[in-house]
């Protein structure tokens, strides 16, 4: 058992910065407001540090407190899919020696989203931050759909030309749209009786594995991902696939 | 603070892009597209949706037996025929009543029966324009760089209580930003709207709406705020017909963006995009142009001269329609790696060269989004370091960097903050770059020469090769795309001999560059 808790400048303190609007007009009561609203969550030695109207009827604040609460480190576990990644020659060598072919990788913005930002960096020849693309890798054939791809399109698109690794992104979040398609896909591709058959990889900014893992992916990538993160994660998992 | 850059050079720059241009200005002259002839029976004063939800703009053209000779045309002859109103012509379509046909009935006749209503859609958009002139003169806008942010909810009633508190924190451009999908739907949703996945529907009732709160807290601030919105997508022209009857004040539209960056026809939108502007100029509604698209796509330091190339093409095709330059207002963005060394001088040396470049236009400034992470306090700091190069480089349309960019659509107190980090930084700089000579042959101005002698060798080469031939080549932002592949190819129109549009006629010799 190891107990964490917020550190400000001395261990287990607790201290924590809050910031948040709240639709009031701004006025000392609204201040008092703001306190009330923190020390009700929990917290203790709450300080309203800034409160100040940013518009009719609206006033933001910035708020230092201490939490009571402490979290028990050792419980905690969160596997991350990007585990000492290889580099693009190994990814390769990996995949002529194990797969023994080249692997097919589509890539879409799925739904309503025309945000391929995210995918572009993965896919693109010329990469992220130094990191080539999956297009420059030997041993992929790599489509990039681009983006507001309907999730039967692209099932279709899996289909005919026999993909082995799926890769979706969904940028925009609003109103849990990220989840309704990522959802959609999974259950079409397991209607079609395609989902075993492929390496599912979920991605955006606010996708981590865990969540991708309840959805049925095999892998999430959030932000920070390099490509050669991604590229690792489906030679290994095409490798382990040849091998059962 | 001045870069001494080849005067001759941009001279170049500009004669390469006329010469770009010129090609493609003679295939729009022959054709028109559904987008376009949808736009006609809009100003015409037809508007509504059947009772399938399908707008009657499209139910007219969609019915048209002739394409080719024009949606005005079978609309003249329908009212010469029944003395109907256009929207009462396209209520009776509904209805099972065909449009008649232009073949039987006089030109005379025909362009007699629409005078009066053609005429009355001008006066209203010149009324519109003149109301604009009134606030700006009444209410005047603070100095640019003018304050610009983005709501985008997906509730038009909650945009309105976004947009109202970001013109009381300091914004002086509002724009309601679209629906992800809308710039791929073929036609322009009706009525007040609340479900949007990314930002809110663009439809005439929304525009209203907006422009209504947006009227009421302008003279609340005893300065006007401006509203924006998207004319991009496949119904650019429709957008811009809306806008011109709604009083938008300005237009995201760009002559390539669609092609490149949503997969929609090139034809389709040259064409649309000459028609859009066509009724911008006509309007006073500035333009936008979407060159920061090139920088989120790809490297912002390699792509520079693609940027300054690509503004080049925009004030040319612009012109074109008649646009003066003081509603050209072409883009950039702030897009460079923030762990580049000197990356800050880089900017700079963008910036400036466009402001040389482009003297009298309302240049459009794009905060950094691709470099920024959910780390908010060094976004805060980005973003202030684009707020300075903006105003010491003068930049006129300035649009807000949020701290939560790679986070969420913003919150009311992001905006606020953000709009008080450019308070901040353009009051306390405001005369900073009056201030400063930059070094003769120093890191700033040898970047900004060669990005300007880059992107004359870029022009050099499109003018040689072709436009379309240079799209479908990957000249521009690595992307290539077909003349006749991509969305809504199967919607552009080769005009027949009896082609007949009276908006061209009557916006052509008015804005004649």
């Amino acid at each position: 058992m190891k107990l964490v808790k917020p550190y400000g400048d001395t261990l287990d303190d607790g201290a924590m910065q809050l910031s948040f609007t709240l639709p009031l007009e701004w006025s000392e009561a609204a201040d008092e407001a703001a306190r009330a609203l923190v020390v009700k969550q929990g917290f203790t030695d709450v300080a309203v540090v800034e409160g100040r109207k940013i518009a009719a009827g609206f006033s933001f604040f910035v708020v230092y407190a201490r939490t009571p609460v402490a979290i028990d480190v050792s419980t905690i576990a969160a596997p991350r899919a990007a585990r000492d990644a290889l580099d693009m020659d190994a990814v390769d060598a990996l995949i002529r020696t194990r797969v023994g072919r080249k692997v097919r990788i589509a890539g879409a913005c799925i739904g309503t989203d025309a945000h391929t930002v995210g995918i572009d960096a993965i896919l693109n020849m010329k990469g992220y931050k130094g990191d080539y693309g999956l297009e420059r890798y030997h041993e992929f054939e790599v489509f990039n759909l681009g983006s507001q791809i309907a999730v039967e399109e692209l099932v279709r698109f899996v289909k005919d030309r026999r993909i082995d690794a799926l890769l979706v992104s969904q940028v925009v979040t609003q109103k849990g749209s990220d989840i309704a398609n990522f959802t959609a896909l999974a259950e079409l591709l397991e209607a079609e009786d395609l989902r075993d058959g492929i390496v599912l990889i979920a991605g955006g900014p606010r996708v981590t594995n865990l969540l991708a893992a309840e959805l049925g992916y095999d892998a999430g990538f959030g932000r920070g991902t390099l490509p050669s993160d991604v590229a690792t994660f489906i030679a290994r998992r095409m490798a382990e696939r040849v091998l059962a | 603070m001045q870069l001494r850059i080849d005067l001759e050079a941009v001279a170049q720059a500009r004669r390469f892009a006329t010469a770009i241009v010129d090609p493609i200005a003679e295939f729009i002259a022959g054709h028109s597209t559904v987008a376009v002839e949808r736009s006609v029976a809009r100003l015409l004063g037809i508007d509504g949706v059947d009772a399938d939800g399908i707008p009657l703009p499209n139910r007219v053209v969609d019915a048209l037996a002739d394409p080719a000779g024009g949606v005005a045309r079978a609309l003249g002859a329908s009212i010469a025929e029944t003395g109907r109103t256009p929207q009462q012509v396209a209520t009776a379509l509904v209805a099972g009543t065909p449009l008649s046909d232009p073949a039987h009935t006089p030109v005379a006749a025909i362009a007699g029966a629409l005078a009066p209503h053609v005429t009355r859609a001008l006066e209203t958009i010149d009324a519109r324009r003149a109301e604009r002139a009134t606030f700006l003169r009444e209410l005047p806008q603070a100095p640019p760089p003018l304050l610009y942010v983005i709501v985008a909810s997906g509730n038009i009633y909650e945009d309105r209580t976004a947009a109202v508190a970001a013109a009381q924190a300091g914004a002086q451009i509002i724009a309601v930003i679209r629906s992800t999908a809308q710039s791929l739907l073929d036609y322009v949703p009706h009525g007040a709207t609340t479900e949007g996945f990314g930002g809110t529907y663009a439809t005439q009732e929304n525009f209203r709406l907006m422009r209504a709160a947006l009227d009421e807290v302008s003279a609340q601030l005893g300065r006007y705020v401006m509203l924006t919105n998207y004319a991009s997508g496949l119904c650019m022209p429709e957008i811009a017909a809306l806008a011109a009857l709604e009083r938008l004040d300005m237009l995201l539209n760009d002559s390539m963006y669609g092609i490149l960056f949503r997969d929609i026809n090139m034809k389709r939108t040259f064409v649309d995009q000459h028609f859009s502007r066509l009724i911008n100029a006509r309007a006073g509604i500035i333009i936008n142009t979407g060159e920061d698209n090139y920088l989120t796509t790809a490297d912002a330091v390699e792509q520079a001269p693609a940027v300054l190339a690509s503004q080049f093409i925009n004030e040319a095709f612009a012109h074109r329609a008649g646009m003066p330059d003081a509603l050209i207002g072409l883009g950039d963005a702030y897009e460079i790696d923030p762990d580049l060394e000197d990356g800050f001088l880089l900017q700079v040396a963008q910036a400036q060269l466009a402001r040389q470049c482009f003297p009298a236009a309302p240049l459009k400034y794009m905060p950094p989004t691709k470099h920024m992470t959910g780390d908010i306090f060094r976004g805060h700091l980005i973003d202030a370091m684009f707020n300075l190069t903006s105003v010491m480089t003068h930049q006129t349309i300035h649009l807000c960097g949020m701290l939560t960019e790679a986070i969420h659509t913003p919150f009311l107190g992001d905006r606020a903050l953000a709009l008080a980090n450019a308070r901040y930084v353009m009051g306390t700089a405001r005369h900073f770059g009056d201030e400063i000579e930059l070094r003769p042959g120093g890191k700033i101005e040898l970047r900004a020469r060669a990005v300007l002698s880059a992107a004359v060798d870029l022009l050099a080469g499109v003018a040689g090769r072709g436009l379309m031939e240079s799209i479908a080549a990957k000249v521009f932002a690595d992307v290539s795309r077909s003349p006749d592949g991509g969305r809504g190819f199967d919607g552009v129109i080769a005009k027949s001999a009896h082609y007949w549009n009276p908006f061209e006629d009557a916006l052509r010799p008015l804005t004649a560059a």
